[in-house]
């Protein structure tokens, strides 16, 4: 059963479709998996087993009664807590939505189910997708399967650290400064964001309209483009999908080839700021592409170092707006501050109970940042900042083919770390946050291990709008070259949870299960 | 901020004038008839069971997003043009802020300083004939809100009220909101002229098709903004907005009731209040409603979820050439072709016949006798069925084509208006056309003229008495042996041709045939 559930999910399909393992004994396996360490991982905020097996049941029937299936029929999933899921709570990590069973499914998910993915459960995440360590989770944080007492990054810690402790193959992320590539970093694992529009939005409960992009959270290059070629694709439903193909990512994968490629280094995101691990395994993951046949180019987008202002500014002030339908009115919590208070009154103390600090910090910022008199110098110059960054892009890739950097400017910290200072919190997606702002699509794949810490590096490629196929050649031809000089995947490094969970029972774990209540 | 019921004093509106020009703003919400609402696929009929007309999207549940309606983009866009506004070659739609239960996402889609159609005009008649040009600042997209229903006060208002139910089949459904610039030198025709600029802004969306404007439906809702500025002065006063004017009389009232008010206030020396105000139809007085200040902060953002708009030049045309002829213009034209006084095209229009008569013209029947019978003996039994006259023909069965075919029974000679309207009764009762109806009854003049005479020479012989009075002149004594001559044809005479005949016989004038 251990070795099945250590298959990647490229692999897990050729066995499905070989008939030699069924849906119901895989998805039995990372059930089992998840009962035995999610209660030291908590990347789960609900699981469904009944709703897999009975997908998984159904697969198998229908394979057995030889019908062609889809690719990845069969093999399990995880879907990140912000994806509306019809009969299953979706929470966005936030005690504002407890409670509430979506009537409808996102796009994303319909696609999943009809493609035959038994969904396991829904993911933890940082309150609504604010943060980077899923400490601000309203439902405690998800711990790090490299270390328990370390953050998995956020917002979608529970994403990466859920495959990354291979309790599910593949997961569903989001990303709207850096939530799947940031955490895909600091877990050794591999994150996608897609082009904005390449994936639909419908039934993501939004953060910031503009910048959020749902994609695949997985352990190879491959198994991404699989998943990013099940949900990604037109949809009627959201305006701002792109009414395209999907670019070829599996191929891209497939090949590798990066031969003649030119990689652009961007010179605002390497160097200080980055920590000396992450910057030398970044460096020798440059060097292994150029012996795969790159060429290097350095390349300078003098905008990004206003990034991240623009970003917390446009970020607050969409989320502020739409995190205004949280009122009590319709669905969710409701709290009443007296036997007769007015609807304004349930609205403000339902909205004071049920959002968490970094919410309301943003709500305000966001509020603050369009209000009359503000507009133009916050929300106005934000945008101006954002049209900038998009031109340094349009610039930098007529000189290369795709841009790189560290994905984190640091491995992952001990939870607490940064919770006292939003701002070194937002830091750690510098590198991250210029792809939103110009929606192009972006990658997280490892690099490696810093030598100081011995934890997960990540390496960032990014490529133009609508050409993610470049992000699959790049990070394939990497993963490649480095799991041969590994000598296998890195993730074989990890300490083996089991051992983990138990051995620090009496430490981490429970002090981790006591913030729960925070 | 409570409501004040309280009646605030107001000076007579002749003594207003004398001191203060009014300036008027007039913000109107036009509901489009698509079938879908504006930004998902759900039904927009009126009067449906409470919430049974939603989804994900109208109800604002997380995750879901917006998708635009075409056609009302295309309804704006024809608004727009009719209004004779420049159409924007590319604009969005804007987000809205402010918390209101029925509101679901607690924004509205709106549009903000990006609106499709832009200043425009509006020419509208008043009752002396001359015209006023209202011009328009802009008229943009939005879409509607839910209905709030506040049960246990007494007013039906929130205030009092113990709990309120909220109907969100409303909330979605695609509203353009044409908003007038400030409209200066109307004097004392102000009150007209705003109900004339809603009237003539209700003939237009209806000529369009676009909406059905019922303002007692809620699908065309007025609100008025009033200010006063001394005669003289070039600063505008401060303004009162008083919001859902839901009839044409009622906006005229509520104009003036606000300026006898501003007046009354500025007169004694006080100032207005920036605020919104409720209108009372039944006491024909506005009340304070909520304080209003420019300071109201709505944050507007350009509207992420949707995709800007760009109609092309080619679309702009198409949709120009699809225009109907201005009302007041058709009317017009109607009215000198049909060759009716000012009082009769304005009886017709009032009573809504104007289509009707322009069919029953075209099948065939003259101008004068379509409005003879439309006006007439069908208006007379819908009001005794106290219905309106359209309606109440098609709920009996009443066309253009009947009312045709009468007239030219009666043009041609063969019924008399008697006759006619015994003929009616038959149509009414479901027993044919009119000529089957005739037919049936035998309703058919006397055209022997021998029978005629007989029937002269008869009652001139039987009323020696009258007969001398009409050969020595009193022709009007006649009367009576023209009731007695028809009387013995058993009705089915032709009166005229009675008249004339009896009168060619006492007094040797010429008889007609």
């Amino acid at each position: 059963m251990t070795d099945l559930i250590r298959l990647t999910a490229d692999e897990m399909a050729d066995a499905l479709a070989a008939k030699d393992i069924s849906s119901l004994e895989l998805t039995r396996a990372h059930l089992e998996r998840i009962a035995a360490v999610d209660g030291g991982v908590h990347a789960f905020l609900h699981v469904d087993g009944e709703g897999a097996l009975a997908a998984a049941r159904t697969i198998d029937e229908r394979r057995s009664a030889g019908e062609a299936l889809p690719r990845l029929a069969g093999v399990p999933i995880g879907v990140k807590d912000v994806m509306a899921t019809k009969g299953l709570p979706t929470t966005c990590g936030s005690k504002i939505l407890q409670g509430w069973v979506p009537p409808y499914d996102a796009t994303l998910v319909t696609r999943l189910r009809q493609s035959g993915l038994p969904i396991l459960g829904k993911l933890n995440m940082d309150e609504f997708a604010m943060g980077s360590s899923t400490e601000h989770s309203a439902y405690g944080p998800t711990h790090n399967p490299w270390d328990l007492e370390r953050i998995p990054g956020g917002s979608g810690g529970g994403s990466a650290a859920c495959v990354g402790s291979y309790q599910a193959p593949l997961a569903i992320g989001t990303d709207t400064g850096g939530s799947i590539r940031q955490p895909a970093a600091v877990t050794g694992t591999v994150g996608t964001k897609p082009t904005y529009g390449g994936v639909s939005r419908f039934g993501l409960v939004a953060l910031a309209s503009s910048l959020d992009q749902a994609g695949p959270c997985t352990r190879t290059v491959l198994d991404a483009a699989l998943l990013h070629e099940v949900i990604g694709g037109y949809d009627p439903m959201d305006s701002t999908s792109i009414d395209a193909p999907v670019p070829p990512v599996v191929e891209a994968a497939r090949r590798a080839d990066v031969s003649g490629m030119r990689i652009g280094i961007v010179r605002e995101l390497t160097g200080e700021g980055f920590q000396a691990g992450v910057q030398k395994r970044f460096d020798e993951a440059v060097e292994h592409l150029v012996d795969a046949g790159a060429e290097v180019v350095e390349v300078s987008c003098p905008s990004f170092t206003y990034a991240l202002a623009a970003y917390y500014l446009i970020l607050p002030s969409e989320a502020s707006s739409n995190l205004a339908r949280f009122d009590a009115m319709r669905y969710g919590l409701r709290v009443w501050p007296s036997d007769d208070a007015s609807a304004e009154q349930v609205m403000a103390a339902t909205r004071a109970a049920g959002f968490g600090d970094e919410v309301k910090r943003r709500i305000i910022l966001g509020t603050y940042a369009l209000s009359s008199g503000y507009y133009d110098a916050y929300y106005g110059s934000a945008q101006k900042v954002r049209r900038l960054i998009y031109d340094d892009f349009a610039s930098a890739f007529e000189r290369a083919d795709v841009l790189v950097s560290p994905t984190s400017p640091t491995t992952a910290f001990r939870f607490g770390e940064k919770m006292t200072d939003p701002m070194s919190m937002y830091l750690q997606d510098i590198a991250t946050i210029p792809a939103n702002l110009a929606g192009v699509p972006g990658m997280s794949v490892p690099s490696g291990l810093a030598d100081e810490d011995g934890l997960p590096a990540g390496f960032q490629i990014l490529a133009p709008a609508t050409r993610d196929e470049r992000l699959y050649a790049v990070g394939a031809a990497l993963e490649q070259r480095l799991d041969a000089a590994w000598g296998g995947p890195l993730l074989d490094r990890a300490p083996t949870l089991a051992s983990a969970f138990s051995g620090a029972m009496g430490s981490s774990y429970a002090d981790a299960r006591d913030g729960e209540g925070r | 901020m409570a409501t004040t019921t309280t009646t605030e004093v107001t000076i007579p509106f002749v003594e207003a004038l004398a001191a203060y020009e009014p300036v008027l703003g007039l913000e109107v919400h036009v509901e489009l008839n698509t079938a879908t609402k504006m930004f998902c696929g759900c039904a927009t009929e009126f009067g449906a069971e409470p919430n049974s007309q939603v989804c994900p999207v109208c109800l604002g549940l997380p995750g879901a997003l917006p998708v635009l309606n075409e056609k009302g983009v295309e309804s704006a866009i024809r608004i727009g043009l009719a209004l004779g506004c420049e159409i924007a070659p590319w604009c969005r739609f804007a987000r809205k802020n402010y918390f209101y239960p029925d509101m679901p996402k607690n924004f509205q889609t709106s549009q903000y300083d990006e609106p499709i159609s832009h200043d425009g005009h509006l020419d509208v008649e008043l009752e002396d004939g001359s015209t006023y040009r209202v011009e328009i600042e802009r008229a943009h997209m939005e879409e509607d809100t839910g209905k709030s229903l506040h049960i246990g006060g007494a007013t039906g208002r929130i205030h009092g009220a113990t709990h309120s139910l909220v109907d969100y089949n409303r909330a979605g459904i695609p509203l353009i909101e044409i908003v007038t610039k400030p409209m200066v030198g109307a004097g004392e025709r102000a009150p007209e002229v705003a109900r004339a600029y809603v009237a003539a802004l209700r003939d237009i969306v209806k000529a369009l098709g676009v909406s059905d404007a019922r303002m007692d439906q809620g699908s065309m809702r007025c609100d008025v903004n009033v200010s006063l500025m001394p005669k003289g002065a070039d600063r505008f006063g401060t303004r009162s907005e008083t919001k859902n004017v839901n009839s044409l009389r009622s906006v005229e009232r509520a104009v003036r009731y606000e300026i006898e008010r501003h007046a009354a206030v500025l007169a004694s020396g006080g100032s207005v209040v920036q605020e919104t105000r409720h209108w009372h139809e039944d006491t024909g007085v506005t009340t304070s409603g909520r304080v209003k200040s420019d300071a109201d902060d709505y944050r507007y953002f350009p509207e992420p979820d949707l995709v800007p708009i760009a109609p092309s030049a080619e679309l702009v045309e198409s949709l120009r050439a699809t225009l109907p002829e201005n009302p007041a213009l058709r009317r017009r034209r109607l009215q000198s072709s049909w060759g009716y006084s000012d009082l009769e095209m304005r009886d017709v229009v009032n009573a809504g016949l104007v289509e009707t008569i322009g069919e029953t013209v075209a099948a065939g029947a003259s101008p004068a006798g379509a409005r003879k019978w439309w006006s007439g003996e069908v208006a007379r039994r819908a009001n005794a069925a106290g219905t309106d006259v359209v309606p109440y023909a098609a709920s009996v069965g009443v066309t253009a084509a009947h009312v045709a075919e009468l007239e030219g029974l009666i043009s041609s000679g063969r019924l008399n208006d008697r006759m006619a309207r015994d003929v009616w009764d038959g149509v009414l009762a479901g027993e044919g056309t009119p000529t089957q109806v005739a037919d049936a009854r035998g309703l058919r003049l006397v055209e022997d003229s021998g029978a005629i005479e007989g029937a002269v020479e008869k009652v001139i012989a039987a009323n020696p008495d009258i007969a001398t009075k009409v050969r020595d002149g009193k022709v009007q004594a006649a009367g009576a042996l023209i009731g007695q001559v028809m009387k013995e044809l058993k009705g089915q005479g032709d009166a005229a041709a009675v008249r004339a005949l009896i009168l060619a016989r006492l007094t040797g004038a010429p008889s007609a045939e």
